[in-house]
């Protein structure tokens, strides 16, 4: 194979193709240390002119051997654990995992607790998708503006976990049977003053860009996902729901107690960037709405399940799935008890990692900067894809 | 107010040429052409590159404040040693060749920005009686410099052997292409209605004033606010910068052709960016915005060179501007959006400077039939090929799920 004369020689792949027109493929490898794969994610991406004829991601880079860690670890030592697995969304993947330690150990949790959880969670999917939206900008080339404004009130946001859990990102707060800590009126309060402004910013950030003509020319119509498609990859969350499927678990489920609050579940009609974008933007503003819900009516009372016990904790043999709405879509924890004091089986269902594994099908065709923004609209978090 | 006096013989005005023939005096007469030159020489340097220093400063702090930060703070009172800091930092740095570069261009390319972009200074009237070398065709002049920088874009970008230097490199390329002709055309009907490629003319033919205080500048008639706004924004993809700053695309292509350039050559494709983003916005200034006329007569006080420098730095405050806030076109939307709109309406606007050319003598109320002609012939073609261009593109509205 001879080298073509158009591409240096030496380091750079470059594989013969037996067409006149397009000349020789060039092979890219973007990543791990990339300022746009979101962490150490690579993507081998072949590229004809800048077109993108294959693209293959390279996962592992990050891998932590969380699910064999979690097997060799009491139920209670893998909490801090599921903080690092979506580092972004510490308080769902605690929630998640305290779903399936209850279930398997038969706890019911205190009504003021589950409050808490919900309040917790919507304030932890208001951050992410600040962040994703802000991060999907920057992707764009917004040269930051939109992504300073973002992580403006995503600090907020990261504050108020640091004053209830004492750690910003990794809360390390739910337990199976409740809460660690109780919230204060005063923390209440705090929330109920971020979540009276956040329709304010949100109104301000979709100002500054969501009618901008280049947002929409490059995110209309690029990287579309169809519903059946979706469903079949078993995408969920916001990318499912911009696919057009109205699958949310928070109402599927109803697990927590998202029964009692009225929100509404918006979906996309095109699947493309666009509404990836739009769909997350709208989900926040009906987060405002349970937080509002939330906070009016949190009850006072205990934040553990009394029969609870935390160290020592053995349940009877038996196998749970605990599951919620995480801001990225399913997150779900699978575990099997054999009666010991460690689960004998502990498995993670990631959506980063799901949502992810149609990334080829939606940048194949697409060129070398969409394949840039349909990744950052995919929303993934390489602490969760790799484990 | 003392007696009226002419403002191109007042101290000020006079001041660069005084200071000029102070110095150069002393040389014999024949070496005296010499002297001048060399000394316009050193003041360019001098100023644009403190122009230089304190756009960087500017720049990141402007954008610090759009963006709830900041901006450099640390180094001198307000940040204000940050672009000393920054020199040093740079040039000390070690100046990094990948083995497998070519050598010899990838040494050349940022010579050559920079070259390119200081040369492109010379033809540029900065004051009364202020132009380095006042050229016959110094426009034309002006413009071929300015393409070889993109040449220079394109070196660096094979030479790195980089894939991601490469693929910015084809990018320029296509850039360079895609846009050298709307920035052309769009000061071609200054030419044609200034019958004169001469910079110093350009700016002749725009001094006086219309009823006694509206400038003549170009900008203030129909087609000439057409043409400016094409000429900026074919000037912003031509230096480079957001939202046309695909050769650089950070996001995608790390640095692109910058990327594999280290320490001092960096600085210089940096500077040179500047400089040629300065250059291009004096030729705004020159070909639109009266050059160093005065806005207004009572304002004719103020030196000429002051108000070239004001104009200067309120286009570059808008290139800082901008990118503070738009996201980046894709490659095949940047050249659509040349080839489809602006190569078409700076076509079209020749048209309306040839109607504007023709109709000279009207008045009374054909004067108006004048304005309102040309006015149509502006923004009709603007509002019909902005549409066909956002074709399919408008904000959605989104359904629930029940």
């Amino acid at each position: 194979m001879t080298p073509s004369p158009l591409v240096p020689t030496g380091g750079a792949t470059v594989r013969a193709v037996n067409d006149e027109f397009h000349g020789d493929l060039l092979e890219v490898s973007m990543g791990p240390h990339h300022p746009s794969t979101h962490g150490v994610f690579r993507m081998v991406v072949t590229l004809d002119g800048e077109r993108i004829t294959k693209l293959k991601p390279v996962l592992g880079y990050l891998h932590r051997n969380h699910e064999k860690i979690g097997e060799s670890t009491s139920y209670l030592g893998s909490m801090p654990y599921t903080d690092r697995l979506d580092y972004l969304n510490a308080m769902t993947n605690n929630w998640a995992y305290a779903l399936a330690v209850e279930r398997l150990g038969g706890l019911s949790v205190p009504e003021r607790a589950e409050y808490l959880r919900v309040i917790l969670a919507e304030l932890s999917r208001l951050q992410n998708h600040v962040c994703l939206a802000g991060f999907l900008l920057q992707d764009t080339g917004a040269s930051g503006t939109p992504l300073m404004y973002a992580f403006r009130e995503r600090e907020k946001i990261l504050d108020l976990f640091e004053a209830l859990s004492g750690s910003r990102m990794m809360c390390n707060f739910q337990r199976f049977g409740g809460c660690r800590t109780d919230a204060s009126p005063a923390w209440l309060a705090q929330v109920a003053a971020l979540v009276g402004g956040f329709g304010r910013f949100l109104d301000e950030f979709e100002e500054l860009i969501t009618g901008n003509e280049i947002l929409m020319a490059r995110t209309q119509g690029v990287g579309v996902l169809k519903g059946p498609a979706a469903v079949a990859a078993g995408i969920t969350g916001p990318m499912l729901r911009a696919a057009g499927v109205g699958y949310d678990i928070r109402k599927v489920d109803g697990y927590g107690l998202y029964p009692r609050f009225t929100f509404r579940v918006p979906i996309g009609a095109h699947g493309d960037t666009y509404d990836r974008y739009m769909i997350r933007i709208l989900e926040m503003r009906e987060s405002i709405g349970i937080l509002e819900q939330a906070l009016r009516d949190i009850p006072a009372g205990p934040i553990m399940d009394p029969k609870a016990k935390l160290r020592g904790f053995r349940p009877k043999p038996g196998e749970s799935y605990g599951r919620i709405e995480g801001p990225k879509g399913e997150i779900g924890f699978y575990l099997i008890s054999d009666g010991s004091a460690n689960p004998y089986r502990y498995r993670v269902r990631p959506p980063s990692f799901v949502n992810l594994t149609v990334l080829e099908d939606l940048c194949l065709g697409h060129t070398i900067a969409d394949s840039v923004v349909i990744l950052g609209s995919i929303d993934i978090v390489l602490g969760e894809v790799d484990r | 107010m003392t007696a009226p006096i002419n403002p191109a013989d007042s101290l000020l005005e006079r001041a660069p040429q005084a200071l000029r023939d102070l110095v150069t005096s002393h040389f014999p007469q024949p070496w005296r052409w010499f002297a001048n030159g060399l000394l316009a020489d050193v003041a360019i340097l001098a100023v644009f590159g403190l122009l230089f220093a304190a756009l960087t400063l500017a720049e990141r702090k402007i954008l610090g404040r759009v963006q709830n930060r900041p901006g450099p703070n640390r180094t001198g009172p307000f940040g204000l040693l940050q672009p000393i800091a920054d020199g040093i930092k740079m040039l000390s740095k070690e100046d990094i060749v990948p083995r497998d570069a070519d050598h010899l261009l990838h040494f050349l390319a940022p010579v050559t920005l920079l070259a390119s972009a200081i040369m492109a200074f010379a033809v540029i009237p900065y004051g009364r009686n202020l132009v380095p070398v006042d050229l016959d065709a110094g426009v034309l002049y002006f413009f071929c410099v300015g393409a070889t920088t993109e040449l220079a874009v394109f070196m660096a970008g094979w030479s790195s052997h980089n894939k991601y230097s490469l693929l910015a490199a084809m990018r320029a390329l296509a850039q360079l292409i895609s846009y050298e002709l709307p920035l052309l055309l769009s000061w071609v009907p200054v030419v044609m209605i200034s019958g004169t490629l001469s910079t110093t003319g350009i700016v002749a033919a725009q001094s006086g004033w219309r009823w006694g205080w509206m400038p003549t500048w170009h900008v203030f008639t129909p087609w000439g606010l057409a043409g400016f706004i094409i000429f900026m924004v074919s000037a912003l993809a031509e230096s480079n910068r957001s939202p046309f700053d695909l050769p650089e695309a950070e996001s995608e292509l790390i640095a692109g052709h910058l990327t594999e350039y280290s320490g001092c050559k960096y600085v210089f494709f940096f500077m040179a960016e500047y400089f040629g983003m300065t250059a291009l916005s004096g030729m705004a200034v020159t070909l639109f915005l009266g050059g160093w006329h005065a806005p207004l007569p009572a304002l004719e006080f103020i030196p000429s060179y002051a108000w070239f420098g004001i104009k200067l730095i309120s286009l570059l405050m808008g290139f800082i501007w901008i990118r503070a806030t738009f996201p980046r076109l894709r490659m095949d939307q940047l050249t659509r959006f040349a080839w489809k709109f602006l190569v078409p309406l700076a076509l079209i606007n020749l048209a309306t400077a040839a109607f504007w050319s023709l109709s000279f003598g009207w008045s009374g109320p054909m004067l108006a039939a004048r304005c309102g002609v040309a006015l149509v012939l502006v923004i009709v073609p603007f509002v019909l090929l902005g549409r066909r261009l956002t074709a399919g593109l408008a904000p959605r509205s989104y359904a629930y799920a029940t």
